[in-house]
């Protein structure tokens, strides 16, 4: 019994190990939340090894276990005995339910847990205020409003290394799933309605964004770069913004609103008055997730 | 006509715009115009359309049914494979390289090979399996609605002819197999494409919902005597299971469909961003379809699993009544899961926590079943043959299936691998080795009954070599591609490291195919050699339940006299207790249903309508809905619908076979693979 014990430690060791290994030879130049580059996609990962972990306990036996019964009841030797009417067995039966129902109260009481936890929607802690970011999605493009900064950018989006982002997303087109793989999970946008993403990345770096959810013709072309920055590089950039670019008046919105798939980021020194709301509010009959002022129903 | 342009065609399309991905369209049509030709000149030189009309297309008979509905299914599948491989050509060869498919083009692949893997490739697959097998393992004749079943065939082969149609006429969607709007809505996707999704699969899933009805009656209520619930063998089991969740999972599905055709239609704002729609109601509706949807495809895959191994493991199944029970949990609990497939739409922490919970408790009667079927075989004497490999392949590999389910029940790792590859691969995890393996073993299992002869075992174990280390290479690169941040339905990339990942998982995608090519190589060797691999008989493979206790193939009527069951393994008792092959005292007259030429007529009226509603061809809506319900109305008043073969007739037939059995040596189990096998097993000690 105690040999047992000690090769499924062994086991559960080396699914991990073997996991791990599998992970880093993925997360070498790979920008998916494998790589994390913040506190959310880092917590993602961690969450996704212990469920593999405790999974191996019911998985790993049934690997041993069915290539040794394979062999020694083949019918070829008649090594096994023979037991054509052998159905039930109390011992085995309550191993095979009980051990799976303690898998799934331990991964269940972790999922429960997890999902308060790393629920997009939960502010993050940290001493400074989030840095607010409107994002519509449109067909192919990624319009970013900064509502304090009084500016926006397309298909690129800048943050603060360190500092909280709290998204408010809404569409301006068909449903579109927003996301930055190394920052942490993605959520839906859709028309009339207001979602929200709070992320945060640890480091400045350069990190791709994109919609998952298919959307048409000009998809798989609908990416944006999330450049994390210093606080004073962002200020530096936000007022370069404010003095130099045109502005988002509803002549330029009618341009991007076009499904069409921009050669290059563009950017803009002010914006509009009420865009954000007045894109949601302009599918009469929308029902917010959250109210037009961005606090909570 | 309606909206129908002579443009519409696609080899005017390619002649028009001669570019690859044209070119590939016009191909894929033209094999499909010149196969119907083929089939159409060899029907006529054989003089084989009166086999084919009186013999199969008219027939009621659930045998017959059910190996239509399989030929259904293995036409469709020839062409979701190929539409699968070539996606992933596409895929491997487009990293920073647009690739030879246009997005447009890319877009209706994976639209119509997920359509058609799960509509019109695994539902036709096991509902072909359940009508052939579950009547005769119940002892009964037939199916309680013959007509009924028959019309539910040639609704779902509506559907798929309509799927067929779009590949020379028009486009089909690019919605996806889910079809979610608005960009399904006719704002963002004007045109035939969505409305050939919307007709085809509305056609089938009604068929669905009474093929759910039929078979369920079935279980109830024509069982031979002394078959209690208790006794039936667990095919029968999760069969009952899979036509309760057909009753009552496909009606949101139409509902969705109906719904979405209102909106596209007649302006309707149900889904739509404006005016009220919502399209969360939709991803509610297609998911409370959707995820039972799985369950139906796969616990009839399950009820194959364990007759193949333990029948093949020579062995009474271990733990019956927890099998039973652990498939009805998973059919109930296979309600309560459904916003799973939506964790990232925003309804927060709670609702998404006591989903994933709901989710993962379906891992323990799971969990169950697996070593369920792993203790049928301890102490048994266990034969590799094809039909058993497949389905230790399946346990293998659907527990690594399982496993990134329960990685995907969690609300919080979901949003990070939502709608990215390593979803892809995990559903293909279970649908590959779960239902397509269980329906290959099944088929290996069951041919040799439904036609008399046994299946080449050389071309199978090719075949499932391909399969399984096809199946490998091709989905476990998309698991590393998913957690990498490679999304699905991507027709273009631009990141260099996933460039060898997708190399490797086509050329995986090639051995699948392969796979494919081996069974039908196996099918041709195996009928051109059938005299060798003749089983009279009836029991080849020394089976345990009652459809292995006539001959192969079996009588129209099934049994000439319906047997008397006095516990589970029916046929295995009988023959134990020498009562197997002995002559009845009496014979009776034989009642059978009549063939009716209502069903190819609903079927072909379906097929009108479907396309007439494509393209607003409305007085060809008119006529074909006229057709369809003429010939129901014209059937009710048909007083002789059956026809009853006299009691002689069934004493002749079944004694003469009695008397061939009886002239059988029996085989032992190491012979099964030689022509001494006959289908007289010689029993195991
Ligand atoms: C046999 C070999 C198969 C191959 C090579 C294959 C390949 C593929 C590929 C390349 C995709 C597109 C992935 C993407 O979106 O990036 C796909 C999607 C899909 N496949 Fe398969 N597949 C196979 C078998 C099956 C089977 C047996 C089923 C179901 C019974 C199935 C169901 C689906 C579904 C539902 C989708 C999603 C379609 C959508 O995005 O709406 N596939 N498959
Ligand atoms: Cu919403
Ligand atoms: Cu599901």
């Amino acid at each position: 019994m105690r040999r047992h014990q000690k090769l499924t430690n062994i086991l559960v060791r080396s699914t991990g190990g073997l996991l791990l290994l599998m992970l880093s030879v993925t997360a070498a130049a790979s920008n998916g939340f494998i790589n994390p580059a913040g506190p959310i996609a880092e917590a993602l990962r961690d969450h996704l090894i212990f469920i593999v972990v405790v999974m191996a306990v019911v998985i790993v036996p049934l690997f041993i276990a069915l290539p040794w019964t394979l062999w020694r009841y083949r019918l070829r030797t008649k090594s096994g005995s023979y037991q054509p009417n052998w159905e039930f067995s109390w011992p085995l039966e309550i191993l095979i339910w009980g051990l799976p129902a303690v898998i799934v109260v331990i991964l269940g009481w972790n999922l429960w847990h997890q999902s308060y936890e790393l629920d997009p929607y939960k502010p993050l802690a940290a001493t400074e205020a989030p840095l607010e970011i409107q994002a519509i999605a449109l067909d192919w493009k990624w319009v970013f409003i900064y509502p304090e900064q009084n500016i926006a950018s397309v298909n690129e989006v800048m943050i603060v290394a360190g500092r909280p982002v709290h998204f408010s997303l809404t569409s301006g087109t068909v449903m579109q799933s927003f996301m930055i793989p190394r920052l942490g999970g993605q959520i839906y946008t859709m028309a009339g309605m207001v979602t929200q993403m709070n992320l945060l990345a640890s480091e400045p770096g350069q990190f791709r964004g994109l919609n998952t959810q298919y959307n048409g013709m000009g998809f798989a072309n609908q990416k944006f770069m999330a450049n994390a920055v210093s606080q004073t590089d962002f200020d530096a950039w936000a007022t370069k913004m404010s003095d130099s670019k045109p502005p988002l008046n509803s002549a330029a919105w009618a341009l991007l609103a076009k499904p069409s798939v921009l050669p290059a980021p563009q950017s803009f020194g002010s914006v509009a008055e009420g865009l954000f709301t007045g894109v949601i509010a302009g599918f009469t009959g929308g029902h917010p997730h959250m109210k037009a002022d961005g606090t909570d129903l | 006509m309606g909206t129908l342009t002579p443009q519409d065609i696609s080899f005017v399309q390619t002649f028009e715009n001669p570019v690859m991905s044209e070119f590939i369209d016009g191909a894929a049509g033209s094999v499909l115009v010149l196969g119907i030709i083929i089939v159409t000149v060899l029907l006529t030189y054989y003089r084989g359309w009166k086999t084919l009309w009186f013999d199969w297309l008219t027939s009621v008979d659930h045998k017959k049914v059910g190996i239509m509905y399989i030929v259904v299914s293995f036409v469709m599948l020839a062409r979701a494979i190929i539409e699968g491989v070539l996606m992933r050509y596409q895929q491997s060869i487009a990293v920073n390289d647009p690739g030879v498919l246009t997005p447009d083009h890319f877009g209706q692949l994976f639209s119509t090979h997920g359509s058609i893997m799960i509509f019109f490739m695994a539902m036709p697959f096991i509902t072909g399996m359940i009508n052939y097998v579950m009547p005769q393992q119940l002892g009964a004749r037939d199916v309680s609605f013959p007509l009924l079943n028959a019309i539910s065939l040639w609704l779902t082969a509506a559907g798929a002819a309509l799927v067929m149609i779009s590949l020379v006429v028009g486009k089909f969607s690019t919605g996806g197999w889910t079809a979610y709007p608005p960009y399904t809505g006719i704002e963002f996707s004007p045109g035939e494409g969505v409305d050939y999704w919307i007709w085809s699969i509305s056609l089938t899933s009604i068929g669905s919902t009474l093929t759910g009805v039929n078979f369920a009656t079935t279980i109830y209520k024509n069982r031979a005597p002394g078959m209690t619930l208790f006794r039936m063998p667990l095919f029968c089991w999760t069969s009952l299971c899979t036509s309760v969740l057909m009753i009552f999972a496909m009606a949101p599905l139409t509902i969705a469909t109906l719904m979405l055709a209102l909106d596209r239609y007649a302006g309707f704002h149900f889904f739509t961003n404006d005016l009220g729609g919502n399209m969360m109601n939709y991803a509610n509706l297609f998911w409370l379809f959707g995820h039972p949807e799985v369950y139906i495809l796969i616990l009839p895959a399950f009820g194959v699993f364990s007759e193949v191994i333990s029948t093949f493991s020579g062995k009474t199944i271990y733990g019956y009544k927890s099998l039973v029970v652990a498939t009805m949990s998973i059919a109930v609990l296979s309600f309560t899961v459904w916003l799973h497939h939506f964790f990232t739409m925003g309804q927060g922490a709670n609702v998404n926590a006591i989903f994933g919970i709901a989710t993962m408790l379906i891992g323990v009667p799971t969990g169950v079943k697996v070593y369920d079927w792993l203790l049928t075989m301890v102490r048994g004497r266990i034969r590799l043959t094809t039909a058993m490999l497949f389905s230790i392949m399946f346990l293998i590999t659907f527990v690594i299936g399982g496993l990134t389910g329960v990685i995907l029940a969690n609300p919080p790792v979901d949003f990070a691998v939502h709608n990215s590859l390593f979803l892809v691969a995990h559903f293909h995890n279970m649908v590959i080795p779960g239902v397509l393996f269980g329906m290959i073993a099944g088929y290996q299992f069951w041919f040799p009954k439904a036609f008399g002869f046994r299946l080449s075992e050389r071309w199978g174990k090719a075949s499932f070599w391909c399969w399984s280390i096809g199946f490998y290479l091709t989905f476990m690169p998309l698991y590393a591609l998913g957690l990498m941040g490679a999304m699905r339905r991507t027709v273009e990339w631009f990141r260099p490291e996933y460039l060898g990942w997708l190399q490797v998982a086509f050329i995986g995608a090639l051995l699948l195919f392969s796979g494919f090519i081996f069974l039908c190589v196996q099918l041709v060797s195996s009928v051109r050699h059938r005299d060798q691999r003749r089983v009279p008989a009836g029991d080849p493979w020394d089976g345990r339940s009652l459809e292995w206790s006539n001959s192969a193939p079996p009588p129209e009527y099934n049994f000439a006299v319906i047997p008397k069951v006095s516990g589970q393994d029916a046929f295995t008792r009988l023959k134990e207790q020498g009562q197997a092959y002995v002559s009845p005292a009496t014979y009776e007259d034989i009642v059978v249903p009549k063939n009716s030429m209502v069903a190819p007529v609903i079927g072909v009226g379906a097929i009108g309508l479907g396309f007439a509603l494509v393209w607003h061809i409305w007085w060809l809506v008119a006529v074909s809905f006229v057709i369809i319900w003429s010939a129901v109305i014209a059937r009710s008043f048909v007083t002789e619908t059956e026809r009853v073969i006299p009691a002689s007739t069934v004493r002749a037939d079944h004694e003469a076979w009695l008397a061939q059995v009886r002239e059988c040596a029996t085989t032992p189990r190491e012979q099964e693979d030689t022509s001494t096998n006959v289908g007289r097993a010689e029993v195991l000690a």
